[in-house]
């Protein structure tokens, strides 16, 4: 689903972020992306999210040479990707609906179909009852959960977080997993950047680490990630 | 490749497929005019310049078409250049000048001798020299008839000059209209200006209409960002913003019209005055339908096109983060 090729990526008049970075995930996989802050986690997901582009090396998603990918072709690839954020990025000024209902109105989807597909994916969330309020009105974790229910509401084949549980107490990330797990069983691949170590390593799943743009451990790849994580 | 895969329902016809671009095109013009209303003071501010703007080459325009129609009425208040013969005499031109006087339907009646015809021209056109060498002065003997009034309006001007022509010593009748020939290359030079002043007005209100826009795109650029984030192409985000720099125009139109007609409506009365001194029934020419419709259809299109501007410069460096 996700294959990096000895990646770098320098931000202009900055140290290199990512630095010969190798790494594959595969399809239906859930991964973790670790490390401390600055060692590149938001970085390697925006290259997958072609807001940054790489200094060197491929990046290919789903099968298709991100590089390959021209301007105005990033809409479109943007519209197969689910993309859930530590502040959810929500219009404050719309209801939950019509949050949720963005990615389909922007795809050109019918009244109807929209409808059904919105209502479907928040009640997913557990938010059902709340489709008409402002995201003002909801809790800092049901806001993360419309954050969620806007990533998979197109179904998207790939979902990335960038610290999707960054705000939220033990009990709601704990929620929010459950959630990505969820939509794990049913084949989405998932990669997941966040610092919350101990509830990672409770989902039990492939963790990566990275140190200073680089590989430090993964643990499907031996036992180096002991000690580490 | 999107396009074909993007997740819609099912498969739909060509005509389905029209009907939603449609109602989707009408969706954001209605969407575009709730955020106009929502701004009413900021809106009608915009509109009001470009109202303002779009008024002045109208109103020049209009002032253009009335010296012409107004210089059409003209045409029969001339004098006539009445060519003797070549030969007759100076004395004869002066006997025939004093009949002439005499006839019903003429004003008055001035004598251009020879003499003073190429003084004239030896003066006038700088051939001073080469002149001296004439022995003889080939030029004739002119009268210079002015129609009277009556006559004017009676309509009998061009009779008085086919009379004129039928006289013995007569050799040419010539209408005078260098004077009419001046104010038309005036008049010329004027439309020229309001051309220049339209262009640059026209440019205005593209800035303008830019300017807003652009104001427009910064305050909801956090908006535009997540729509990006979620895969919304540049066109997408344009639309709305293209409906607001077209509503702005029209709005801007209508109101140039408005302006136009109220200022033509306020001069009626003193023009009508002025043209009863004057003995003429001349009245203001107004907008034509086709000229009102033209202004408006200028400001659709400057609104559209100076949107389409801004927003085409400042969607496209407006990269989401996260
Ligand atoms: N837009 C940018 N311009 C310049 N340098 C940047 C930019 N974004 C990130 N960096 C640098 O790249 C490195 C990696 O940043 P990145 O945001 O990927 O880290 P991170 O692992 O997500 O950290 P955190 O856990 O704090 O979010 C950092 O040194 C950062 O300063
Ligand atoms: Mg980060």
């Amino acid at each position: 689903m996700i294959r990096l090729e000895c990646v770098s990526k320098r931000y202009p008049g900055g140290s290199e972020a990512l630095s010969e970075l190798n790494l594959t995930i595969e399809k239906g996989e859930m991964v973790f992306l670790t490390g401390h802050s600055g060692a590149g986690k938001s970085t390697l997901l925006k290259l997958l999210a072609l807001i940054e582009r790489p200094t060197r090396g491929q990046v290919i998603v789903n099968g298709q040479n991100t590089a390959k990918v021209s301007r105005r072709r990033i809409p479109a690839y943007r519209r197969k990707i689910g993309m859930a954020f530590q502040d959810h990025k929500l219009l404050l000024d719309r209801t939950v609906f019509d949050n949720v209902a963005l990615p389909l109105v922007i795809a050109g989807m019918g009244r109807r179909e929209t409808a059904r597909r919105v209502r479907a994916a928040i009640d997913q969330v557990g938010l059902l009852s709340k489709e008409k309020l402002l995201p003002m009105a909801l809790s800092t974790g049901e806001q993360q959960r419309v954050g969620i229910a806007r990533a998979v509401v197109t179904k998207p084949d790939l979902l990335i977080a960038d610290e999707p549980t960054g705000n939220l107490d033990p009990d709601l990330s704990l929620e929010i997993m459950n959630l990505f797990y969820r939509f794990n069983e049913v084949g989405v691949t998932l990669l997941i950047a966040s610092h919350d170590i101990e509830l990672i390593r409770r989902m039990g799943r492939r963790r990566i680490v990275l140190h200073e743009g680089r590989l430090q451990a993964d643990s499907e790849a031996g036992g180096q990630l002991h000690g580490t994580i | 490749m999107a396009r074909s895969k993007n997740p819609r329902g099912g498969k739909i016809g060509i005509p389905g497929r029209m009907l939603g671009y449609l109602l989707r095109h009408l969706q954001n013009l209605l969407g575009a005019l709730g955020g106009l209303w929502r701004q009413p003071l900021a809106s009608l501010m915009t509109v009001s310049v470009i109202g303002i703007a779009l008024s002045m080459p109208a109103g020049l325009h209009l002032m253009v078409e009335n010296g012409r129609a107004l210089s059409g009425g003209w045409e029969s208040t001339l004098e006539w250049s009445v060519y003797l013969r070549p030969g007759v005499s100076e004395s004869r031109a002066q006997t025939l000048a004093n009949e002439l006087q005499r006839r019903p339907g003429i004003e008055k009646v001035t004598v251009i001798t020879a003499d003073q015809a190429l003084e004239e021209f030896r003066i006038g056109s700088g051939f001073g020299e080469a002149l001296e060498l004439l022995t003889d002065n080939p030029l004739p003997n002119v009268l210079v008839v002015q129609p009277s009034a009556d006559a004017e309006s009676a309509g009998q001007t061009t009779q008085l000059a086919d009379e004129l022509k039928k006289l013995g010593d007569v050799d040419l009748v010539q209408l005078d209209t260098a004077w009419v020939n001046r104010f038309h290359a005036i008049l010329d030079t004027v439309r020229r200006a309001v051309a220049l002043a339209s262009a640059v007005l026209a440019l205005g209100v593209l800035l303008i209409v830019g300017n807003t826009i652009r104001l427009d795109i910064l305050n909801r650029r956090q908006e535009i960002e997540v729509a990006k984030l979620v895969g919304a192409s540049d066109a997408f985000i344009r639309r709305p913003f293209l409906y607001h720099g077209l509503l702005y125009g029209i709005g801007g139109g209508i109101l140039a019209i408005a302006l136009v007609q109220l200022i033509g409506f306020l001069l009626k009365e003193p023009v009508s005055r002025v043209a009863g001194l004057y003995g003429s029934d001349y009245r203001l020419l107004s907008l034509a339908l086709d000229e009102a419709g033209l202004l408006l259809l200028a400001g659709a299109a400057l609104g559209w096109l100076g949107s389409w501007i801004a927003a085409s410069r400042h969607l496209r460096d407006m990269d989401p983060e996260f």
